[in-house]
């Protein structure tokens, strides 16, 4: 499998796909502070 | 106003903006202008003048952002790493710049060092270096994607749905 950093599509995308699943880690925190 | 926080938010999306802009110029604009430039053998001029002047803004800049934004943090500074209480958000932010930061001291400087021929280093070594400068800056340029949203987010969590 090739390394997505060796392209900026690549780099930019996992960048993005990092984003999302950080978002519903940060969210499940908040809440967690909010219950 | 207070003086502290006012001038370490400025201070911090200055040197930010400096260090960000960097990472985005060698990302976006450098290693494809020297993939180019290597086929006409006109690289020369880049390596030699243009990259150790941004990689000095790029380090420095680095290190003046992540000290304001500890400045900025203050009290709250432990809070916002251990993700505790309201600063879960700008803490992911904080970690991922500090992530970013150890990246640009620890992997891309020592191995820049080395390619730009500022640390003597055998060709072989030279080409490990460059490998590893090359991915722990496009890591770098990965982390910058939720970096920024969460500093962002950070400051304005209503408006992201936090």
């Amino acid at each position: 499998m090739k390394n997505p950093l060796d392209s900026l599509w690549g780099t930019v995308i996992s960048g993005l796909v990092l984003t999302i699943v950080l978002y519903f880690v940060a969210q499940k925190l908040v809440v967690q502070v909010i219950a | 106003m207070d003086y502290v926080p006012a001038i370490a938010r400025w201070l911090h999306l200055m040197a930010g903006v400096m260090w960000i802009g960097l990472l985005y110029y060698f990302n976006f604009v450098q290693v494809v202008a020297l993939k180019a430039a290597a086929a006409d053998n006109t690289g020369a001029g880049i390596t030699k003048h243009v990259a150790p002047l941004a990689l000095f803004y790029f380090r420095w800049a680095a290190l003046v952002t992540w000290l304001a934004g500890a400045a900025l943090l203050g009290g709250n500074f432990v809070a916002a790493f251990t993700l505790h209480a309201n600063f879960a958000i700008i803490g992911i932010g904080a970690w991922l710049g500090t992530i970013m930061l150890l990246n640009v001291w620890g992997l891309i400087w020592p191995n820049q060092k080395k390619i730009l021929g500022l640390k003597p280093a055998t060709d072989e070594e030279k080409n490990k270096a460059r490998r590893i400068a090359f991915l722990a800056s496009r890591t770098n340029t990965m982390l910058s994607i939720p970096m920024l949203f969460f500093m962002a987010a950070g400051a304005h969590s209503a408006i992201y749905g936090f």
